[in-house]
């Protein structure tokens, strides 16, 4: 690891000065993203900011009747809460489908929002990447593209967004509260929060520098059959090839997000709208446009198996 | 390798790559318990309670438990495997709850209470875990054996405390079976494939062996 220095911060409002007063702060919450990335120099902050300590480690209800998750609340936690398990279930299914036991008692809602991709050519400095170093090509598009993503890609990157938690979240429509530099707060709906690559890769999403994830909140319950289906290579302890998030509802009626697949949580209206014409139709309408290599073009087909396996789970139990 | 410049390990670990080297950990510099952002790494005080026992250490801030419990209190039984979660084998138990050692900074722990290996039992008075994996012989060349251990202690307390799983069929019905224990256990590998008497060790410990 490079030299850094760290404080632990007294407040948030100080933590989020300290973030704007040295370049390359970052804040730090569980670890178990930010020191596995600076242990390979793919980060290397000058200071880091410990975040742990600041009381966002809540959940609280909401006026609306739904729930605010701190920032800081370990996926152990907010898989476990009584609330989230009867009324958000989506939630903690996709929580304890990733990772092991003992990252889920450290990783935080904040910092697993903010984890970067696993594309193996990010992860290997050797390899040319756009999105670690703008400008340098992308390593993956000719090469093992076996995992990364296959819609919303770019010509400068086609990696996958690894996060479990975040399928679900997309799902509920959850909201990001922040604070950026200066103190303004502000809300970002989790469907604008990532970004696809586009031609700047390096920006994930649509914080500023600086800026601190405070709480999610989560719309209140909308009831129905809560799923989270996840594929991966072994039958824990890997990330997704292709995730299912869904919500089934009366008459047909479903909602989807999926994981895997794309550079963000992925949800369409087409996926929703085609739930009572069956499996293929919303594989189809969620994977308009997709963009595959040689490598990960199983995926649509898996998608489309993934969901047609979950649909005859449905009419099994109804 | 492969053409690609890939290991099969790489692709196998979901690509986080496990070529980290850890430098120099144990520079001198003047100890000082504040840090000012425009120097470089500073020695910090810490203190924790490991085992027991309070510590007071001076450590660069690079430092991850995992370093300070082997290179500066010496407690070897925690072992570094991967270095990037992936194993295992640095899982200690902190403020009461599993964690992988070595994606955490020691210095992030002030205050905190540690439990490794050496600390939930000895030779002489064994923890039932320690003596369960004996009986049961849940292991082979042990390296990854004390990660295993605290790992499955704190397995049977979030079972305990109603902590769902993967393989959890009812969120609100959290109990003891086989397919729970593999599920929370996965997060230490063991390359000798130990995991039958793993867990039978622990369905002993459960109080689940009377089948
Ligand atoms: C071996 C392994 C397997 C894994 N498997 C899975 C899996 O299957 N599925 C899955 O979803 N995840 C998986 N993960 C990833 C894990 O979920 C993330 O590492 C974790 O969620 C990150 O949370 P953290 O609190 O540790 O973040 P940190 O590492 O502390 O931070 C991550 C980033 O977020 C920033 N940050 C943190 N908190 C805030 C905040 N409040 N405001 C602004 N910025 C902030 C940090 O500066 C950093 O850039 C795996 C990780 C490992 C090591
Ligand atoms: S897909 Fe994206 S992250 Fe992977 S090598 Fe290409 S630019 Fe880098």
């Amino acid at each position: 690891m490079k030299a850094f220095t760290y404080e632990r911060a007294r407040s948030v409002e100080a933590a989020v000065k300290a973030a704007a007063s040295v370049q390359s702060a970052r804040f730090i919450a569980g670890g178990t993203n930010l020191l596995d990335l600076m242990k390979l120099q793919i980060e290397t902050p000058a200071h880091l900011i410990d975040v742990n300590h600041l009381g966002l480690d809540k959940i609280e209800p909401t006026q609306e009747g739904g729930l605010r998750i701190g920032a800081l609340v370990r996926n152990t936690d907010l898989a476990a809460d009584q609330r989230v398990r009867r009324d958000y279930a989506v939630l903690s299914r996709a929580l304890v489908a990733g990772a092991s036991g003992q990252l889920r008692n450290k990783a935080t809602t904040g910092g697993n929002l903010l984890q970067r991709t696993r594309c193996p050519y990010f992860y290997d400095t050797r390899m040319p990447c756009n999105k670690r170093r703008p400008g340098s090509g992308c390593g993956a598009m000719q090469g093992m593209s076996r995992s990364l993503a296959i819609v919303g890609v770019s010509d400068a990157c086609i990696a996958q967004n690894p996060s479990d938690m975040a399928v679900a979240l997309r799902l509920l429509d959850a909201q990001v509260e922040t604070m950026a530099q200066g103190g303004a707060k502000r809300t970002i709906p989790l469907a604008d929060f990532h970004r696809l690559p586009g031609d700047t890769p390096q920006v994930d999403n649509a914080l500023q520098p600086g800026e601190m994830i405070l709480s999610v909140t989560l719309p209140k319950p909308i009831g129905g059959i809560h799923v989270y289906r996840k594929v991966r290579d072994r039958a824990s302890y890997a990330f997704a090839l292709v995730s299912v998030a869904a919500v089934f509802g009366q008459n047909g009626q479903a909602r989807f997000a999926f994981g895997g697949v794309a550079p963000k949580p992925w949800r369409t209206d087409g996926a929703d709208a085609a739930a009572s014409q069956g499996a293929k139709a919303v594989a189809e309408a969620a994977l308009a446009g997709a963009r595959t290599t040689p490598h990960n073009d199983f995926k649509k087909a898996l998608l489309r198996q993934t969901l047609a396996s979950l649909y005859r789970q449905q009419e099994a139990q109804a | 390798m492969t053409s690609d410049g890939f290991t099969r390990r790489h692709i196998l670990q979901g690509s986080a790559a496990a070529t980290a080297v850890v430098p120099g950990l144990t520079q001198a510099a003047p100890p000082a318990r504040s840090v000012s952002a425009q120097e470089g790494s500073r020695m910090m005080a810490l203190d924790m309670k490991v085992n027991g026992r309070d510590v007071h250490l001076q450590l660069d801030p690079r430092t991850t438990l995992l370093d300070a419990l082997r290179e500066h209190l010496h407690l070897t039984g925690t072992k570094k495997g991967c270095d990037h979660g992936q194993c295992g084998a640095c899982t200690v138990i902190v403020e009461g709850r599993r964690i992988n050692s070595c994606l955490t900074l020691a210095v992030m722990h002030e205050g905190e209470t540690v439990t490794t290996i050496e600390g939930l039992g000895t030779p002489e008075r064994l923890h039932p875990m320690q003596r369960a994996f004996i009986v049961h012989d849940g292991y082979q060349c042990g390296y990854c054996t004390p990660g295993q251990i605290c790992s499955a202690v704190a397995v049977l307390e979030e079972i305990e405390a109603g902590v769902p799983s993967h393989v959890t069929q009812d969120l609100d019905h959290v109990g003891w079976s086989d397919a729970e224990a593999r599920e929370r256990m996965s997060g230490n590998i063991c390359r000798c494939a130990a995991y039958p008497n793993i867990i039978a060790a622990m369905r002993d410990v459960a109080g689940e062996d009377k089948a």
